[in-house]
């Protein structure tokens, strides 16, 4: 074990330089690209009169410390659900929450109110968490409880069932659509300090949770029995668990919109590096998941400037092939 | 192994009382059952009896519809899981290991009720683990995946775990289905090995009734929820009981070497199936 235990930390070590490294890039292009010495004088240097100090500082940084946060919560309620159900293909998606939170905000700015945008991350929160309600009672109401298949079956359906809805308003409403639709595939573009501040302590929450029951995870991804044999408490744990996964993909929502893949495809390509115990599955998600994000969200404001895609596409535009990749590798 | 643990095998006490297990109706129907320390005891019983059901209440997956599971005279079920966890183990039927696990990584799970989030990994869990995996013979696997061995390899691993979790109780449910009858009977001699001379308590549900024969040192044979029979071999394992229990046409000879029961299926059919 000292081997592979030696490897597993500065392999952290690796994710972190990584995390470092996107952050830099993040930083430091954009409609302006700043040069790298004038972007770390404005860190021990600040300067109110330099206009790219104030830039980086009162623009580019808050949108990177939101990707980071965004990035990480994913992933790791991607590796939570993952581990818990014991299925490859579950993510935060799979509970619903991200069709059910787009859905909140979607009715809450045509029937509420399309002015208070202050409102939207918390709409979106709650979106989120009554679909993870909804459909774990669905799974919890079939005969055998909550199983696996009970929970993908019913998070399918409840996707589907949600995500035609909004189909339904976006043909019905133009207005609203054109108002959301960045939003709607997730984007980083709106997001501010504010909400970050509100989403803060959820997001700080649930990371620890999520290390400190990340070794429940591997006993529990060997089966509720062996679980149980070990001294979990499966009912108590389980719900531990929900809760810290509805924490962290509200939070996300609140600050990103519905933004998918990245929960289903950080654990996979972190497993591929560590294996199935998720003492270090859940670690290295977040730190890969927030590198990846800030990569991602810097190629969505690079690829076409002045103007930026949404971020949410080149998450999936990037992550697919990838996902693909894994795949074939793995089957090998 | 040491003095010490085989005090603690001999205090060790695992009984139900009028215990009562199902799931929409009950299965176990009133079961009180006296588990004996330091000893193999085997249940039997065919397909449907309730035995599995019963180990499962045991080792706590099951809740009891009435009826309690008394660990050393306390009821395991309003225990901390943790805590039961330390004493007893459970080696459930068929466990499936998540990809890209490999053995040592396996059998360290086995240290979880051991463990704290501020006592992470400690002396005494590599020493267990790596006493484990001597004993169940798995050593020089430990750095190959779980997914790569053969069954019987895999069981192996499987069982290591359950040591490396240092109970004094171990609950297996069906630990030989599917594998070679030679490799049966080299896990039944692990398993044997570590209640004869580690004082392990152990409780088996196994199909195969002549290995159930010859290593029980109680059997236990369910019939329609209830126990029908138990005793040494020599007092159940007879012509009889078979047939009430499993409707079965045997006989039973008794191997003079080994002094080993064995039961022979009777290729007869019963004259009133027949017609």
């Amino acid at each position: 074990m000292s081997h592979s235990r030696w490897l597993s930390w500065s392999g952290i070590v690796v994710m972190l330089g990584l995390l470092f490294i996107a952050l830099i890039w993040h930083l430091s292009i954009g409609t302006k690209t700043i040069a790298i010495n004038e972007l770390m004088q404005s860190f021990y240097a600040y300067n109110e009169d330099n206009f790219n100090h104030l830039i980086i500082q009162e623009l580019r940084l808050p949108r990177a410390i939101i990707a980071i946060c965004v990035g990480a919560c994913l992933a790791v309620s991607g590796a939570l659900m993952q581990g818990v159900t014991r299925n490859p293909l579950a993510d935060p998606g799979l509970l619903g929450m991200l069709t059910g939170g787009a859905l909140a905000v979607v009715y809450w700015s045509t029937f509420v109110s399309s002015a208070s945008l202050i409102w939207l991350p918390l709409v979106a929160a709650l979106g989120a968490l009554v679909s993870a309600v909804i459909v774990w009672s669905i799974a919890s109401r079939v005969a055998g409880g909550i199983t696996p298949l009970s929970l993908i079956l019913s998070g399918s359906a409840f996707t589907a069932f949600t995500g035609a809805l909004l189909a339904i308003h976006h043909l019905l409403d133009q207005q609203t659509f054109e108002e959301m639709r960045t939003w709607l595939v997730g984007s980083l573009l709106a997001s501010n300090l504010t909400t970050l501040y509100w989403c803060l302590p959820w997001i700080i929450i649930g990371l620890v949770a999520a290390i400190v029951l990340a070794p429940s995870v591997t006993a529990l991804s060997m089966g509720e029995e062996v679980a149980t044999g070990l001294g979990i408490n499966i009912a108590r744990r389980k719900w531990q668990l929900l809760v810290c996964v509805v924490m962290l993909t509200s939070a996300s929502v609140a600050l990103a919109g519905p933004l998918g893949f990245i929960g289903l495809v950080i654990p996979h390509v972190v497993r591929f590096w560590v294996g199935a115990d998720y003492r270090w599955i859940v670690p290295y998600s977040m730190l890969l998941g927030a590198a990846y994000l800030l990569f991602v969200d810097s190629l969505a404001r690079w690829l076409i400037q002045p103007h930026e895609i949404a971020t949410g596409l080149i998450t999936i535009l990037i992550g697919a092939p990838l996902f693909i990749w894994l795949v074939k590798v793995r089957v090998r | 192994m040491t003095p010490n643990n085989q005090a603690s095998a001999s205090t060790i006490s695992l009984t139900t009382d009028n215990l009562v297990v199902g799931y929409d109706s009950p299965i176990v129907k009133g079961v009180n059952l006296n588990i004996q320390p330091g000893k193999m005891s085997i249940l039997i019983g065919s397909n449907g009896c309730g035995k599995s059901t019963l180990l499962k209440c045991l080792a706590r997956v099951l809740p009891p519809i009435s009826g309690q599971v008394l660990l050393n005279g306390k009821a395991v079920h309003q225990q901390p899981a943790k805590q039961v966890a330390k004493m007893m183990a459970l080696l459930p039927q068929g466990p499936i290991a998540p990809e890209g696990l490999s053995v040592k990584e396996l059998v360290s799970q086995g240290r979880y009720p051991h463990q704290s989030f501020l006592k992470q990994w400690s002396k005494e869990d590599e020493q267990a683990v790596n006493q484990a995996m001597q004993q169940a013979n798995v050593e020089m696997l430990a750095d190959r995946s779980i997914a790569d061995l053969s069954g019987g390899q895999r069981q192996r691993c499987w069982i290591a775990m359950v040591l490396a979790q240092q109970t004094d109780i171990i609950l297996l449910d069906e630990p030989t289905t599917y594998l070679d009858l030679k490799v049966q009977v080299d896990l039944l001699n692990l398993l044997s090995e570590l209640a004869h001379q580690h004082q392990r308590t152990l409780v088996i549900v196994l199909h195969e009734l002549n290995l159930a024969a010859t290593y029980a040192d109680h059997l236990i044979m369910m019939k329609d929820g209830n126990i029908y029979a138990q005793g040494t071999p020599e007092q159940v394992f007879n012509a009889d009981n078979l047939q009430a229990v499993f409707g079965l046409n045997a006989k039973i000879i008794k191997d003079p070497d080994s002094r080993a029961l064995v039961c022979i299926p009777s290729t007869q059919q019963p004259a009133q199936v027949v017609s």
